[in-house]
Parts: C-alpha cells; sequence; structure tokens
C-alpha cells in the first residue's frame, strides 16, 4: 500500500505542477491545493503506515498497550489542512478581485508593461 | 568613544521626524553635534600625547568576533579632530549655503550619517567593525553627492562613486576576512604580533591587492581615480567634507594602519609608491588644464592623496612624518579652498575661472582666507604647506640612494603643479580687473565666510609655530603609524641653507613662473579631453554599458513576466538538483517485506483519486474541476480514515466541503477555461510535470526504506497522558505540548479572515477598473 | 436554492451539528475530535443553514457578526494559555480541576483553549464565506 500511496503523491505533485504551469489563475490555485494535498500524504507516508490503530489511549489504560500510529505527522498534517484552507480562501477572493478588476482569468493580462528606466 | 560615534546615527535619525527644526532659527544648535565631539577630544590631547591610548569595548556579535571595538591612538586623534573639527565648520557653513533649500533637513542627516560613519572607521579596533562603517561613508556619500536628485548628471556621478568605492569595499572585505582567517583574529591590536604570520602567508599578495584595492577606489587613486571629479556634484559643503578632507581620506588612514601589519615588505613599497608616484603626478598636471574652480580642486586632491599614498608606500620614518602632517595640511587649505569656491559659486553663480576676476574688491574676507590656503598649498614659508613640502623633500631625499633622485624629481614636479593649482583656485578669481557683471557681489553669511577664515589662519598658525601641531598630534600619529617611538622636530628654519631649502624654494619659483605664463582656457581643456578615450573612466564606462546590457538581456530572459515561465525555470531548477542527488546516492531499491497490506476498497479509492486527478488537469469546464477537486479531497480523506488517522479525516472532510462551496460561491459565474497555449507547450509542461512527481515519488521510496527515528513519537505517546491528561494523543500535541504554535496558527486564521474581509469590502472607484 | 427539502431538514439539522461540534470539541481530549473538527462542523451547520434559508437569515440567528467570534476565540485561547503564570506555574501548563464534573468530564485549561480554538474556527470559517456571498453582487 505504501507503494500505492508513493504514486498517489507522484501524481498529485505531477497533476499540481501542470496546473501551475498554465495561464489561468483558477487552474494556478487548484494547482497549489493539490500540491498541499501531496505534500500532506508525502508527509504521512514517511511517518511510516499502522492500519487501525491510531493514537488513541485506550480508555482503561494510562499508556499504549500496543503499536500505534504515528501521532506527529498527523499533527503536522491537522495544521496543514487548516492552514491551507485559510490560503485557498484568501487566494480564492484575491481571485475574485483580480477577475473584477482585469474581467479575465488569464494571467498575462495582469502583466502591464513596466516603464523603461534607467 | 562608542557615544561620540553613535551620537551621530542618532542626530541622523531624530532628523526624520524632527526635520522641520532644521529649517527654523534654532538650526545652528545643530552645530553642536560636531562641536561637542570636537572638545571632547581636544581633551584626549595631552593624555595621548604622552604616548597613552584609550579602548573601549562592547559586545556586538562575539559569536563572530565582531565588537564594538574603539580605540583611540595618535593616528585616530589625529582624524578624529580632523573630521570633528572640519566637520564643524562645514555644519555652520551648509547652515547658510544651504539656506531655504527644501531639502535640507535630509541633508544635514546625510551628513550626520556620514560624520558618525566616518569617526566609526577611524576609530574602530576591530577591523570588520571597520568595514561596516567604511560601506557606511560609501553609502553616506552616495546620497550626499546625488543630493541634487533631480539632476541627471548628479545621480550618475553618485552611481559612478557608489560602484567604485561599493567595488572596493568588496575586494577589501575580502582582504580582511582573509586576514582574519590567517592571523585569527580581528583586532587591530592583536594583528600587529602576527605581522610575521602575515607577511610570510601565501596569501600575502592577495590579502594586500583586495586591501589595496579598497584603499585606491576609496582614495582615488589612479586607476580609480574618475569618480571623485564626478563627486564634485555634490552641494560644495560635501566637496569640501567628503571629497577632500575626510572620505578621501579614509583609504590613507587604512593604508596607515595597516602599515605596522602588513607595511614594510617590498611588494608594499613598490606598488603604493608606484601607484601613489604616478597618481599624483597625473593628477597634478591634469588639473592645471580644468577651468571649473571644483574640476582643478579635484585633480589636486587627487594629486594630495597620491602624495600621501607615495609617503606610506616609501615607509620610512621621515616619509610616515611628512604622510602624518600633509594629512592636516591638506585638510585645511584644501577645505578652505573649496569653502571659498562654495561661497564664489553662491555669489557669482559661476565656477569658471576663465570669466571670474578681481573679486577681491568685494569679498574681502574671502579673499584673505582664500589667499592663505592658497599659499598654503603653494608651500611659502611660514604657512603650514611649507613645512609639509619641506618633510616631503626630505623624506624623498634620504630614501634609497637609487631611488632618491627619481623620486625627489617626482615630487617636485607634483608640488609644482600643485602649487599652480592652488594659485588659479586660489589666487586667480581675486586678481585682476573686477568685470562690471560682479560689481554688485555681496558678502555673504559671517557663517559662510568665517569657517573657510578659521581653517586658514589655523594653516597659518601651524605654520609659524609648527612644534605645537609637532609634538601634540603628528608624533603620536607618527608612532602609530610605525609602530615604534619615533623623534620629530617640527620648525621653520633648520639652521641653515640645505638642499631642502633649495628646492621648496625651487618649486615655489617654476610654479609662480607657470601660474603667470601659463592661462588656462578651454582649448586647452578640449586638448586634454583628447586623451579622454585612453582614460579608466572611458574604459570602465564601456565595461558598464556592456554589463547594462548582458544584465538587461538576462533580466528579459529570465524574468519576463509570465509566471508560469518562473515556475518552470524554478522547477527544472529543482528537478535538476533533486534528480542529481538521486543520482548519486545509489540505486532505488524496495523492501517489500515491511510493506502494509492491501485491500480492495484501497486500490478502488486511489483509482477513483487517480480518475479525478486526471479530470481535473484535463477538463475544460471550471465547475467539473472543481468537483473533481472535492472528490480527490474526498479520497484522502478516506486514505486517512483508512490508516488510523480519524482527527485528520474529519478534518479533511469539512476543509473539502467547506473548500468546495467557497469555490463554487466565488466561481461559479466565471467562463469556462480557454486552452490558450498550443500542443507542444503542452507536452513539454507534461514531462516536466510527471519529471518532477517521479523524482518526489523516489524520494518518497529511498526515505521509506530507512529506518524511522520514533523517539520523539514514544515521548508524546508515553507521556500524554502522565503530563497532559489527554488520551488522544494528536490533539494533545496541538493543544498542550505544541499549544503555541496552535496558538499563532489560529493567528494566522484570523489574519486570513480579516484579510478576506477587507479585500472584499473594500469598494472599487469606477476610475479603478480597467 | 431555496427548497422545501432543504429548509424543513435544516430545520432539524442546525441543532443536531451544533450539539455534534460541541461533543467532538469536548470528547477532543480523550478520543477523535478537538476544537478545529468542531468548529469546522459547526460552521457547516451555519453554512447549511445559509443556503435554505439565506446569508441574511443566518447571520439574524447568530445575533452578531461572526467576526466577533475570533477576538473572543483568541481570547480565551490567550488566557488558558497565561493563566497557569497567576500560579506562578509556566505559561501553558495544563490546569485541572481536581473532581470530574458530570456529562462533560475532566475540565482543565486545554479545554479552554480548544474552546477558544473552536470559536477562533468559527468566526473564520464564517467571516469568509458569509463577507462572499454577502458580496456576490
Amino acid at each position: 500500500m505504501e507503494l500505492l500511496l508513493i504514486l498517489v503523491l507522484g501524481l498529485l505533485y505531477a497533476g499540481g505542477i501542470y496546473m501551475i504551469l498554465r495561464r489561468s489563475l483558477v487552474k494556478l490555485l487548484l494547482g497549489i491545493i493539490l500540491l498541499g494535498n501531496a505534500t500532506n500524504i508525502l508527509i504521512f507516508v514517511l511517518g511510516s503506515l499502522t492500519k487501525g490503530k491510531p493514537p488513541v489511549i485506550d480508555a482503561d489504560f494510562k499508556i499504549f498497550q500496543d503499536v500505534y500510529a504515528d501521532p506527529i505527522p498527523q499533527a503536522l498534517i491537522l495544521t496543514a489542512i487548516v492552514i491551507s484552507f485559510a490560503l485557498t480562501a484568501f487566494a480564492i477572493v484575491l481571485l475574485k478581485r483580480v477577475y473584477a478588476l482585469v474581467n479575465s482569468d488569464d494571467l498575462d493580462d495582469l502583466n502591464t508593461p513596466e516603464e523603461e528606466d534607467i | 568613544m562608542l557615544l561620540t560615534v553613535l551620537l551621530g546615527l542618532i542626530l541622523s535619525i531624530f532628523l526624520v521626524p524632527f526635520g522641520k527644526f532644521v529649517k527654523s532659527k534654532w538650526s545652528v544648535l545643530l552645530t553642536l553635534v560636531p562641536g561637542l565631539i570636537f572638545v571632547y577630544y581636544l581633551f584626549h590631547i595631552s593624555s595621548v600625547s604622552e604616548g597613552s591610548v584609550f579602548f573601549q569595548h562592547t559586545d556586538w556579535i562575539p559569536s563572530l568576533g565582531i565588537n564594538f571595538d574603539f580605540k583611540l591612538d595618535g593616528l585616530s586623534l589625529l582624524f578624529v579632530l580632523l573630521i570633528s573639527g572640519v566637520g564643524t565648520a562645514i555644519f555652520f557653513y551648509a547652515l547658510s549655503y544651504l539656506k531655504g533649500h527644501p531639502f535640507i533637513d535630509r541633508f544635514f542627516g546625510y551628513l550626520c550619517l556620514f560624520m558618525a560613519a566616518m569617526m566609526g572607521v577611524v576609530l574602530s579596533d576591530n577591523i570588520l567593525l571597520l568595514f561596516v562603517f567604511w560601506e557606511l561613508t560609501s553609502i553616506s556619500s552616495f546620497f550626499l553627492i546625488g543630493f541634487n536628485n533631480d539632476n541627471q548628471d548628479s545621480r550618475k556621478s553618485a552611481l559612478t562613486a557608489l560602484s567604485i568605492t561599493g567595488i572596493g569595499g568588496f575586494f577589501l572585505l575580502a582582504g580582511l576576512i582573509l586576514i582574519g582567517n590567517v592571523a585569527g583574529t580581528f583586532s587591530f591590536t592583536e594583528l600587529i604580533d602576527k605581522r610575521d604570520v602575515l607577511i610570510n602567508h601565501n596569501l600575502y599578495p592577495a590579502i594586500l591587492g583586495f586591501v589595496f584595492l579598497g584603499a585606491f577606489t576609496k582614495s582615488a587613486q589612479f586607476p580609480f581615480h574618475f569618480w571623485l571629479p564626478g563627486a564634485m556634484k555634490a552641494p560644495t559643503p560635501v566637496s569640501a567634507y567628503l571629497h577632500s578632507a575626510t572620505m578621501v581620506k579614509a583609504g590613507i588612514y587604512l593604508l596607515a594602519r595597516f602599515f605596522p601589519i602588513l607595511g614594510g615588505t617590498d611588494l608594499w613599497m613598490y606598488t603604493l609608491v608606484g601607484v601613489g608616484g604616478f597618481t599624483m603626478l597625473y593628477a597634478s598636471i591634469h588639473s592645471l588644464f580644468r577651468v571649473d574652480l571644483k574640476g582643478i580642486l579635484a585633480y589636486s586632491t587627487i594629486s594630495a592623496l597620491g602624495i600621501l599614498t607615495f609617503l606610506i608606500g616609501m615607509g620610512t620614518k621621515e616619509s610616515i612624518i611628512a604622510a602624518s602632517v600633509f594629512v592636516l595640511v591638506h585638510a585645511l587649505y584644501k577645505a578652505t579652498l573649496f569653502l571659498v569656491t562654495g561661497i564664489i559659486d553662491h555669489e557669482t553663480g559661476t565656477r569658471d575661472i576663465t570669466v571670474l576676476s578681481g573679486l577681491r574688491k568685494v569679498l574681502p574676507p574671502v579673499f584673505l582666507a582664500s589667499g592663505l590656503a592658497a599659499l598654503s598649498s603653494a608651500g611659502l614659508p611660514l604657512t603650514f604647506g611649507f613645512i609639509g613640502k619641506d618633510l616631503i623633500y626630505e623624506a624623498t631625499l634620504h630614501f634609497e640612494e637609487n631611488w632618491a633622485l627619481i623620486l625627489t624629481i617626482l615630487a617636485v614636479v607634483t608640488n609644482t603643479g600643485l602649487v599652480v593649482a592652488g594659485f588659479l583656485a586660489g589666487l586667480k578669481p581675486f586678481t585682476g580687473k573686477l568685470p562690471q557683471s560682479f560689481e554688485k557681489v555681496h558678502l555673504p553669511y559671517k557663517s559662510m565666510w568665517i569657517p573657510p577664515l578659521i581653517l586658514a589662519v589655523l594653516g597659518l598658525v601651524f605654520g609659524v609655530l609648527p612644534g605645537v601641531t609637532g609634538n601634540l598630534l603628528n608624533h603620536q600619529a607618527a608612532n602609530a603609524i610605525l609602530g615604534q617611538e619615533t623623534s620629530m622636530h617640527l620648525a621653520i628654519w633648520h639652521g641653515s641653507v640645505n638642499t631642502v631649502l633649495i628646492l621648496s624654494l625651487a618649486t615655489l619659483a617654476c610654479g609662480i613662473f607657470i601660474y603667470l605664463s601659463f592661462k588656462p582656457s578651454y582649448s586647452k581643456l578640449q586638448f586634454i579631453e583628447k586623451f579622454e578615450n585612453l582614460s579608466p573612466k572611458h574604459i570602465f564606462k564601456g565595461y558598464a554599458v556592456d554589463i547594462f546590457r548582458f544584465s538587461t538581456w538576462y533580466t528579459n530572459k529570465l524574468h519576463n513576466g509570465y509566471l508560469r515561465s518562473y515556475h518552470l525555470k524554478i522547477i527544472l531548477f529543482a528537478e535538476i538538483l533533486l534528480g542529481y542527488k538521486l543520482w548519486i546516492s545509489g540505486p532505488v531499491s524496495i523492501d517489500f517485506s515491511n510493506l502494509s497490506t492491501l485491500s480492495i476498497y484501497e486500490v478502488g479509492v486511489v483509482l477513483v483519486l487517480i480518475g479525478a486527478l486526471f479530470i481535473v488537469v484535463t477538463t475544460p469546464s471550471r465547475l467539473t474541476s472543481v468537483v473533481s477537486m472535492s472528490v480527490i479531497g474526498y479520497c484522502i480523506c478516506l486514505i486517512y480514515v483508512f490508516y488510523s488517522a480519524p482527527d485528520l479525516a474529519m478534518t479533511q472532510f469539512s476543509i473539502d466541503t467547506l473548500s468546495t462551496v467557497l469555490f463554487v460561491l466565488v466561481l461559479y459565474k466565471l467562463p469556462g477555461f480557454i486552452n490558450f497555449t498550443g500542443k507542444a507547450v503542452l507536452y513539454r509542461d507534461g514531462i516536466v510535470a510527471l519529471g518532477f512527481g517521479a523524482i518526489l515519488s523516489l524520494i518518497a521510496l529511498k526515505v521509506n526504506n530507512e529506518p524511522v527515528v520514533k523517539e520523539i513519537t514514544e515521548f508524546y505517546g508515553e507521556n500524554s497522558y502522565l503530563l497532559a491528561k489527554g488520551k488522544n494523543v494528536v490533539n494533545v500535541i496541538l493543544v498542550d505540548f505544541r499549544g503555541i504554535d496552535t496558538m499563532f496558527e489560529t493567528v494566522v486564521l484570523s489574519i486570513a479572515a480579516i484579510g478576506v474581509y477587507s479585500l472584499l469590502r473594500l469598494r472599487l472607484k469606477p476610475t479603478e477598473k480597467e | 436554492m431555496r427548497s422545501i427539502i432543504l429548509q424543513t431538514a435544516t430545520k432539524y439539522l442546525l441543532p443536531i451539528l451544533l450539539l455534534f461540534s460541541v461533543f467532538l470539541l469536548l470528547r477532543g481530549h480523550y478520543e477523535p475530535g478537538g476544537g478545529f473538527v468542531g468548529g469546522l462542523v459547526a460552521s457547516i451547520a451555519f453554512v447549511l443553514h445559509s443556503f435554505a434559508f439565506g446569508t441574511e437569515n443566518t447571520m439574524k440567528i447568530l445575533r452578531r457578526k461572526p467576526m466577533s467570534l475570533i477576538p473572543i476565540g483568541l481570547g480565551i485561547a490567550a488566557l488558558s494559555v497565561i493563566a497557569p503564570t497567576f500560579f506562578g506555574l509556566p505559561p501553558m501548563t495544563g490546569l485541572w480541576f481536581e473532581e470530574p464534573i458530570p456529562v462533560i468530564g475532566m475540565i482543565g485549561s486545554s479545554l479552554f483553549f480548544d474552546l477558544g480554538v473552536y470559536l477562533v474556527v468559527i468566526g473564520v470559517v464564517l467571516t469568509i464565506l458569509f463577507t462572499i456571498s454577502l458580496t456576490e453582487d
């Protein structure tokens, strides 16, 4: 299964990169989200996978009695997910704003020729 | 000492909010700053002249060996008094000179900054600290030269000066770091004991070369001299202060400081005598052909700097004594001449010596100051300049047998040129008939003509009583340079007519003869400008143009304004780096034994995910792509569920839902994607993207084969309940062990919300719409 | 998007979802859940309500601007961070009541921290979404 996830994260990275190479602002945003997801999975896979053993101590005990999934990558990813939502929200509003101003989704339309100056 | 250095810096910051103060009548208080510093150091003269040295240490970056180490010895004291003393005169002068200028507050801010930096240079005992202040002088000089920033020539000159001194500073830093590495210390005091280590080291020529480049660029030695005439675009007080009396002497100071550490070798001597000698001759001849007062003064300054370099290069006792005296001599008369030039320019509106004449009738006190300075520069007996010239000849005459004659001739020719230049600048505008157009010229404020007069009179006083300054200042300065005791007896009259005196008088006579028979004119200026093509300035400009063209081309290639092309370059670069690293780290092997098991559900989820990803990448519809994105999110959520991360699964689920809502809210009105790009580009991007994905996958595979360190995990696992009374370890990490992180995460979230809110509530004016 | 079915369902779903979010918040220390998830579920509940009845009506239910929840949440979290310093302990030390309280269980300063996070998350999500939907045109 690790192999499968590694394949998935590679594809997610590839998809994300492909999307940020496009001209459309929306695609750029989607690409960034894809890259975020890919990174989450990367961290998750590198923390070694454990099936069916969440990092929660049994109600009757004070310490773990059994193997358990690594809680650190989970804590990291949880933070990352929430933050990436904030990023997405801000970016998408920015996009909306740009669209209202330029009336275009094309990144090239945002290029204004800079003044030639020494 | 630290305070005296910081005072200027503080004042210059202070002027930012309280700039209006300079425009008020209380602005005279500004001159208190250099004045007080001057007085403060005057009180140190008596103890320093008896040979005591003051230290002050304040930690700055102890781990790097950079500290505020200040040292006051004879050499530093000479320069500090010069900086603060001339500074006081200049401050007074500039207040009237720039009266009513809209940016006078800015001007004084730069000037204070410069003064502080210069004090720092001459007081630092740490070579890196010296470098920091050194660069600050370059920067403040840049702003001062370009002070008239609406004038294109000013801006260009400022840029030239900054790039030349900046390049020099760059080399200097390299040299200083080499010195630190070789000697193991950054302190001047300790470096003196490491002299043998340094001059016998393989890197000695490189160190010397770098330090010399720093000093030569700063002190305008050939072939880097050309920034100095350009720097005369600055307001005249600046030229007087920075570009004749103090800043350009920083290079000389550096050479003098390093003399006991690096000096005394053949390499040292030949380089400095060669460069200094050539510079002084070249500039002294050039100065005769100028018609602009400031141009004459600029070239004669370069020539004087050449003399100083030359003297330090010779490295005999006599030459060092001569240098320590000549620094003071030159500062006094050159600052005076500059200030006088400023008055002339201010009152008549021209600096052209072919036009100016007869001004003595309308500006008598200015004429007095100017005349005294010119005579001092000519080295007339009873002026300080005479003493200086005497010492120079003494130094050249007593040099090694086979060199003495050549060097003496060189010195005589140079000095003759300087005599003429001094007369041209100091006497010519005042003698002759007063043209009608200048009859209405009147004296400026007292605060403008008194400072040059004081400086000029000081030159006379020191000339009559050379013993005073000799004992109090120059003696210890020479000691500090040589690192050993010297005997110094400055006197006007040595008791007999000797070769030195004859040479002095001969120089004077020649100078006067040339001055009377030679009239500067535009045709002569044009004649000498024909040689411009060969001058270093021209070559440098050519290089500058080429570099500019190259960087334009390069910038346009790399920085073309298309976001995707930036992305492409960054990613390609990352791929090359990572790929290379992967390649040299050996093959990837897969250890099938410790992989977790695979069920049909998981395969199904992954297949759905890949399918959705494919749709996102290829679909022409926005809505489809957004929906597919949410499918990807839910699939990832399921993956978290399979692999024991319930918290993650729940969070991913909620976030995914909300993100989709967000997208739909904003995007459902926008039109579909248009396919802008051609097939070839699509393939190229596809290959780049797949390559990146493959590299990341390979890295993940490799890491997955490495043993995982579980120490931290075990800590959290064992202590989660015992220390934090929680059983859900992920949550305990978030709210307890790493609670501060979470706290700031919520702050980031709040900032995003406020950002969104303000972005959307911001009303567009109709004009802002495109 | 005013459908009767959605409106009727939402009437019942809103309290249930809110209750569920509080449940997630409270049990977060012992079982999967916590402030982030709780806050997200609560915001989803309000977003659902705004779909069914319109954002203006949801704002009426909330009675106040969602943005005002942000400082309240940050304040509660910050207080729980510095509270231990009043007892002479380093900041962020967990403080706990001696006896468990019925239904809720053990109460400690980390629960208040989570509560702060919960409120901030609701405030942030609703501010973003409602600002967007209210400035649609």
